[in-house]
C-alpha cells in the first residue's frame, strides 16, 4: 500500500505518529516523515492513522 | 442471515460506524440515515481555517470548501443504503424499526445511535437574520456571508467554538466582543489558571472579552443588541451563539432508555434497557476506566472513531454469540487553534484538581511554548501543550499512558 500525506493540509497534530509509530514519525526539526510504501502487516495501523488525522490529510492507495 | 444494521446519524460517528461494521461483518446490510443533505464531512475546520475561507465566499468557493471537508471513505456501495436528507423521527423497540421523516420505516437487527448534538440557542426572539450558530457546513456558509471586515461581531459563550470563531473573525478584521457567564474562557476544560491565561491571551489580541456576565435580553436595535446581567448593553452587526449543545435524542422514543444526558451506555456501548441499541460519538455517555466508574459524554473529535470501532466489535461479538472484550479505555485528546496558537491535549484535564507548569510560562502564551501537566490526587491525568510542537508533546505521551494505565490495572 502506498502512503501519501498532503502537506498542504497537514497541521502536524501528530495523531498518526501515535496510531502508527512504525509508519509516521517526527524528525529532529519537528517535521513529519513517513514510510512511503508499507506491507500488509502495517495496513490496519496505517488505516487507523488515516482515520485519526484531524485534517484528513493522509491518502492511502492500494 | 446477514445482520441488518441501521445507523442514525451520518456524520463522523455514523460513517466510522458503517466502516467498522463493514470491516468486521462484511455481509451486514447497513442503512446510514443523515438529516443533512451532504455526505459526511469534517466539522472542526468550520470555526477555524474554513471559516476564514467562507468569509464572503461565492457559491463556487463554498462548494470547493465542502468538497475538501468531505471524508474520503472506504465503503463500497454494495450492501449500503445511504438515506441523506432524511431524519429519524421515532423508534419501535419491539418491532426493531426506525421511523423516518419521509414516512418510511426501516427494520434492523442492530441500531447504532450516532445522531450527535445540535447547538443550544439563546432563549430570546428577534434579529434572526443576524444570529448564527456553528455546527453544520450550512451554518458556516451562512455565517461566512456576514464575516465582513469592520463588522461588529458578538459572540456569546467562550468555549472552544466561541473562542475559535472570535479569533478567526478578529483575524479577518471584524471587531469582536465575547460574553461569557463564567469567570474565564474554556474554564471547565482547561481549569482556572490556564483559562485566566487564555483570557489575557485573547484580550492582548484585540478581543473584548467580558466574563462573569449573562445575557438577559435581546433586541434588533441598531443591528442586534444584547442586554447583560450588569445592566449594560452591547451592540453588533451579527451574533454567534456558542452556548453549548443539546443531544439529538428525541427520536429515541423508548421509555426503557436513560436519555438524561445523551444516551447512557455500558462499557460495550450498549444501552441498558435495550440490548440491540448502541450509542456512539458525542451522544454516548459511557464509562472510561482510565478516569473512574462514572459514565461521561465527551465532545472531542477523537471519540466518534474510537466509539464506532468499539460498537462494531460489540455487534460482531454478540452476533457470533460471544461476549465483547470487557475493557474499553480510549485515550481522549483534543486540539484547538486560536490566534495562530495550537492547544493540544491528551487525557482529561477537566478532571484535574491541580496543575504543574512543566515548561514555559502562562503569562508568555503565544510567545513561548508552554506545557501544562494536569494532576488528580497528585497523579498525572492530562497534558496540555500551548504553542508547543506536536513532536515535543508526543514525547510526553508514554508517561501519561503509564500513569493512566496504573488506574485500570489497580
Amino acid at each position: 500500500m502506498k502512503v501519501h500525506v498532503d502537506m498542504s493540509i497537514c497541521l502536524l497534530h501528530g495523531q498518526c505518529v501515535i496510531a502508527a509509530p512504525e509508519v509516521f514519525s517526527f524528525d529532529d526539526d519537528g517535521g513529519l516523515v513517513w514510510v512511503k510504501e508499507i506491507g500488509e502487516d502495517l495496513r490496519a495501523d496505517t488505516e487507523a492513522a488515516a482515520d485519526a488525522c484531524p485534517e484528513q490529510a493522509i491518502v492511502l492507495e492500494g | 442471515m446477514a445482520p441488518r444494521v441501521t445507523i442514525v446519524g451520518a456524520s463522523l460517528a455514523g460513517l466510522r460506524s458503517a466502516e467498522a461494521v463493514r470491516a468486521l461483518l462484511p455481509d451486514a446490510r447497513i442503512t446510514l440515515i443523515g438529516d443533512e443533505p451532504h455526505a459526511p464531512y469534517n466539522r472542526p475546520p468550520l470555526s477555524k481555517d474554513v471559516a476564514e475561507q467562507l468569509a464572503g465566499a461565492d457559491a463556487e468557493t463554498q462548494q470547493a470548501a465542502l468538497a475538501k471537508l468531505t471524508f474520503k471513505h472506504r465503503l463500497p456501495d454494495a450492501g449500503l443504503d445511504w438515506r441523506l436528507g432524511v431524519k429519524a423521527t421515532g423508534f419501535d423497540a419491539d418491532a426493531r424499526s426506525v421511523r423516518l421523516s419521509d414516512g418510511g420505516r426501516i427494520a434492523h437487527d442492530w441500531l447504532i445511535a450516532a445522531s450527535g448534538l445540535r447547538p443550544r440557542r439563546l432563549p430570546f426572539a428577534g434579529a434572526e437574520a443576524r444570529r448564527h450558530v456553528l455546527r453544520s457546513f450550512d451554518d458556516a456558509a451562512r455565517l461566512g456571508a456576514q464575516l465582513v471586515p469592520g463588522a461588529r461581531m458578538l459572540v456569546v459563550g467562550a468555549g472552544f467554538i466561541g473562542c475559535e470563531i472570535a479569533a478567526t473573525a478578529a483575524h479577518l478584521g471584524l471587531s469582536v466582543t465575547v460574553i461569557e457567564p463564567q469567570a474565564a474562557p474554556m474554564l471547565a476544560a482547561l481549569g482556572p489558571d490556564v483559562a485566566q491565561a487564555m483570557a489575557s491571551f485573547h484580550r492582548a489580541r484585540g478581543i473584548d472579552l467580558r466574563c462573569g456576565l449573562t445575557v438577559t435580553g435581546l433586541s434588533d436595535a441598531n443591528g442586534v443588541t444584547l442586554t447583560l446581567s450588569d445592566g449594560s448593553t452591547v451592540t453588533g452587526d451579527l451574533l454567534v451563539e456558542a452556548v453549548g449543545s443539546l443531544p439529538n435524542t428525541e427520536w429515541l422514543t423508548d421509555p426503557a432508555l436513560d436519555l438524561s444526558n445523551g444516551v447512557l451506555t455500558d462499557a460495550t456501548l450498549t444501552a441498558p434497557g435495550n440490548p440491540r441499541l448502541l450509542a456512539v460519538g458525542d451522544l454516548a455517555r459511557f464509562p472510561n476506566p482510565l478516569f473512574g466508574p462514572a459514565p461521561r459524554r465527551v465532545e472531542h473529535w477523537c471519540v466518534p472513531g474510537q466509539t464506532a470501532k468499539r460498537a462494531a466489535e460489540t455487534i460482531a461479538a454478540r452476533a457470533a454469540g460471544h461476549d465483547p472484550a470487557p475493557t474499553f479505555a480510549p485515550m481522549p485528546s483534543f486540539w484547538s487553534d486560536q490566534h495562530g496558537m495550537r492547544l493540544q491535549s491528551f487525557g482529561a484535564p477537566a478532571l484535574a484538581d491541580a496543575i504543574r507548569i512543566a515548561e514555559g510560562r502562562l503569562d508568555r502564551l503565544g510567545q513561548e511554548p508552554c506545557l501544562v501537566e494536569y494532576l488528580q490526587g497528585g497523579r498525572l491525568i492530562g497534558l496540555l501543550g500551548l504553542g508547543l510542537s506536536p513532536a515535543h508533546l508526543t514525547r510526553h505521551r508514554p508517561r501519561l499512558d503509564a500513569a493512566l494505565n496504573e488506574t485500570v490495572a489497580a
